[in-house]
């Protein structure tokens, strides 16, 4: 029998069987996309039964309760439009003063209990959060991947806009959550087509993403070389999408209708199905000229054409936005346009032709339309969930989308994070007070590229008590912004001649705060605190057998140093954490632990003692790795 | 990695090399070197500590940088140390792999930049630049170079004059380079100082100019 080595501190693999599956999800604003990754090499769309491969994120509840996802909850549009969501990332993170600036393309109900929350929607009877409704749907995707692998599947990168605020990010993952994930990481969609597009092309070079989706708009300029995929800049809007194309066309339809018929206030049915049309005529026309359209308000209804070009004179705005959109991030990336090796198309919205040709022309190259635009952002989700729990020398080097700030006097923004550091990333700025004699500073954590804090993006307001009194301007309050790799923001705050601190997550304004996290765990799924449960359980497994690694790998380098009773005492500590670790009881599992601890405290000693004398004698400890080759 | 030594200006301080620094390792206990990024016993990730950023990057302490080389170091580090690569380990190794990565990230932005590296390398040698506190230019010269440089771009109508002057600016940032390798080699800091001001002006410069003419090339 052979026995396996591994190396000092690796925890072996765990049995296939064993192994839980991770998936990559793309969860879009019209339609999402679980794929699967076996070997990080190839990955694979997982499709339903009818071999569909994209799920539409729409949601239909009935008033008895029943939840529908996907296909069958967009049909029911037509019949029940009050009962159907669509297009609810675009509420992610989203507060109510957004959601007003947004009225008009929202054919739903908006309900906003408090002027400063988060935006709920009254459906079918219930108050929904876009939280909950996002969760919704990732729970028919969790779904579907389970009968496409028939296993169960627990982790997941999820993809987000890259310009994505940290408040829509804290939401996506919160939703995640919700729906029974472990969250591995966070990816941009551009950065996840990017790694789609980049290892099975073998591309080396600068490359540019367009990814235009169903509500978002994210632009990067990366660059690729030997399975390091580096984001140099990245820009967007996140609002900006097919959907509003879908807007227009809906307008241009109606304001057409009304010349004949008459005019009344929509009801939000008759929204959502013109709405319907509108994008049947858009899809329509990128494979044909012209065509006519059946639009119905009420009992009176129109037949309506449109041409190619009239779509596009209507699509033009928002195409010349996302042009100017690219042309910025050039700039920031410190590029020219000519430096760029290729640019590859993501999202639905790039099949329109209209759209091909401004890439076309900016860029002065063709795109490159070898992969499919709706389907790449998953695939390089599952690449990516592969490569983080199977190991992988690919590198995803991301950066920050917006700047991130704190307000100071008057309302102006001060900076902390410029956008487009790479990730993760920690910068401190120093603040000090403008009263005598304060004892207290309120913090008010803002995102966005504007100088004034009412045009950027509140994130959190939290308070800095028992600054000692001084006389104004000599306290010195140091704000640290710590961004980490799936771009979530933690600021701590320091009164740096006290030591006073206090560190805030940030997600209060538009997030949910963990209590109401584990309330909807709880309420939303019976076995939400099992899950929670064992992913502790799970944590402290993988503590304990780190802290037994490490001794063992201890006691046979410097174990001579030991007399034969110490040693068995450190053994015995060993087995100890062994039954504990088999017995899978948390408690039991944590107690062997904190006994290892103080078993092996002498032994640390007597190590530290003997590496000193090593050192003033002359010979090495280990080998300092600093150069590759 | 020892050919290029005329290039090398060894700024190390006087602690010595002798002795190696040990601290404890956080997982098995034992002695483990200040720069070490694991462990030699238990293969434990190790915390950034504070080393300087050339050290950090593996890269000797001077202001002359290949940046190919600059880019191998950095991504073989973060190869190592990013997050990703501790997605199934235990909080402990995953908070400190991220500060790993985001020392390297510091380490890596300051020195790509030829303003940045300048002025953290004069600071590491005890001469501290302000780069943004004194609004006025004292040296006449500068001044006058920056006058006539800004004055042409505002001037400037076609795509073509354009690029010509953002040619010129960029040699002229170039050689404004070479001349601080060589301040920095004769350890003239006063110098350097003197050379940062100017090349932070002409890297604006050339960062406007090629704003200037992509604006121009989407006119036409």
């Amino acid at each position: 029998m052979l026995f396996q080595i591994h190396e000092p501190g690796e925890t072996p693999l765990p049995h296939e069987s064993e192994r839980p599956l991770a998936v990559g999800i793309d969860l879009g604003t019209t339609n999402s996309v679980v794929a699967i990754s076996e070997d990080g090499l190839k990955a694979r769309v997982l499709s339903d039964a009818d071999g569909r491969k994209l799920l539409p994120s729409v949601v239909y509840y009935g008033t008895d309760g029943s939840i529908e996802v996907g296909e069958q909850a967009r049909y029911k549009i037509l019949d029940t439009p009050d009962q159907v969501v669509t297009s609810v990332k675009r509420l992610m993170g989203r507060g109510a003063g957004d959601v007003k600036a947004l009225a008009g393309a929202l054919p739903y109900l908006v309900d906003t209990p408090e002027a400063d929350g988060m935006v709920h929607l009254s459906v079918a009877g219930r108050v929904l959060s876009p939280v909950e409704i996002s969760a919704d749907i990732l729970r028919a995707v969790k779904a579907r991947a389970e009968a496409a692998l028939d296993k169960q599947v627990t982790q997941a990168v999820i993809t987000v806009p890259a310009y994505f605020d940290d408040a829509a990010r804290t939401a996506t993952r919160d939703a995640a959550r919700l729906a029974g994930f472990e969250v591995l990481r966070l990816v941009n969609e551009p950065t996840a087509a990017a790694l789609a597009y980049g290892l099975d092309n073998g591309a080396e070079g600068l490359y540019a993403v367009y990814d235009l989706g169903g509500g978002t708009f994210d632009v990067s300029i990366l660059r690729m070389e030997k399975g390091v995929f580096q984001v140099k800049a990245t820009g967007g809007d996140a609002a900006l999408g097919g959907d509003d194309f879908d807007h227009a066309v809906a307008e241009y339809f109606l304001n057409s209708h009304s010349k004949t018929h008459s005019i009344r206030e929509l009801t939000a049915g008759e929204a959502k199905r013109t709405l319907t049309v509108a994008r049947q005529a858009k899809e329509c026309l990128s494979r044909q000229n012209e065509g006519q359209w059946m639009v119905e308000i009420g009992s009176e209804s129109s037949l309506q054409k449109l041409t190619r070009r009239t779509l596009e004179e209507l699509a033009a705005p928002f195409i010349e936005r996302t042009m100017s959109i690219c042309r910025g991030v050039i700039e920031d990336a410190g590029i020219e346009i000519d430096q760029i090796h290729g640019v590859v198309l993501v999202g639905g919205a790039t099949r329109m032709p209209a759209v091909r040709q401004a890439v076309r022309d900016l860029f002065g190259k063709d795109p490159l339309a070898n992969i499919n635009p709706e389907e790449v952002v998953a695939v390089g989700a599952a690449l990516q969930a592969a490569a983080l729990t199977l190991g992988s020398d690919t590198l995803l080097l991301d950066v920050t989308p917006l700047s991130l700030g704190i307000e100071t006097m008057g309302g102006i923004v001060e900076k902390v994070i410029p956008r487009n550091q790479p990730i993760p990333v920690s910068m401190a700025q120093e603040f000090t007070t403008y009263q005598d004699g304060q004892t207290a500073m309120s913090i008010h954590v803002v995102q966005g590229e504007r100088e004034m804090v009412d045009q950027c993006r509140s994130l959190a307001r939290f308070v800095l008590n028992g600054i000692p009194p001084m006389v104004a301007g000599a306290a010195r309050i140091r704000v640290t912004f710590a961004v980490d790799a799936d771009g979530l923001l933690t600021v701590s705050a320091q009164e740096t001649t006290t030591g006073i601190e206090q560190q805030v997550a940030v997600k209060p304004s538009y997030g949910l705060d963990e209590e109401e996290m584990a309330r909807m765990l709880r309420a939303a799924l019976e076995h939400g605190r099992a899950d929670m449960e064992q992913r502790l359980a799970a944590e402290s497994t993988v503590e304990a057998k780190r802290s037994a690694l490490a001794v063992r790998a201890a006691l046979s380098v410097d174990g001579h140093l030991l007399s034969d009773q110490e040693r068995q005492g450190i053994e015995d500590a060993l087995n100890r954490i062994d039954l504990a670790v088999q017995s899978a009881d948390r408690d039991k599992v944590i107690a062997a632990t904190e006994n290892l601890e103080t078993a092996t405290k002498g032994f640390a000693e007597k190590r530290m003692d003997h590496g000193i004398r090593k050192a003033l004698a002359g010979m090495a400890v280990g080998d300092v790795e600093r150069t590759f080759d | 990695m020892k050919k290029d030594d005329a290039a090398v200006v060894s700024l190390s301080t006087s602690e010595g090399k002798s002795v190696p620094q040990l601290n404890p390792c956080w997982s098995c206990k034992g002695p483990v070197d200040k720069r070490a990024l694991f462990c030699s016993v238990c293969g434990a990730v190790q915390g950034p500590g504070d080393t300087d950023h050339f050290t950090r990057l593996g890269l000797p302490v001077a202001y002359h940088i290949h940046t190919d080389h600059l880019d191998h170091q950095y991504f073989g580090f973060q190869r190592r140390m990013h997050p990703d690569r501790f997605a199934a380990k235990s909080s402990k190794e995953k908070a400190l792999s991220q500060a790993q990565a985001t020392a390297l990230n510091d380490a890596y932005e300051t020195l790509t930049d030829p303003v940045k590296r300048a002025v953290y390398l004069l600071g590491h040698v005890g001469y501290s630049v302000d780069l943004h506190g004194s609004k006025t230019v004292s040296d006449p010269v500068l001044l006058m170079e920056q006058m006539e440089l800004r004055e042409a771009l505002a001037e400037a109508e076609t795509e073509e004059q354009v690029a010509a002057l953002l040619h010129q600016a960029e040699e002229t940032a170039q050689s404004c380079q070479h001349e601080m390798v060589r301040a920095f080699q004769a350890r003239e800091y006063a110098e350097a100082a003197r050379l940062v001001l100017r090349l932070k002006y002409l890297t604006k410069l050339v960062e406007d100019a090629k704003g200037r003419k992509s604006r121009l090339a989407k006119g036409s």
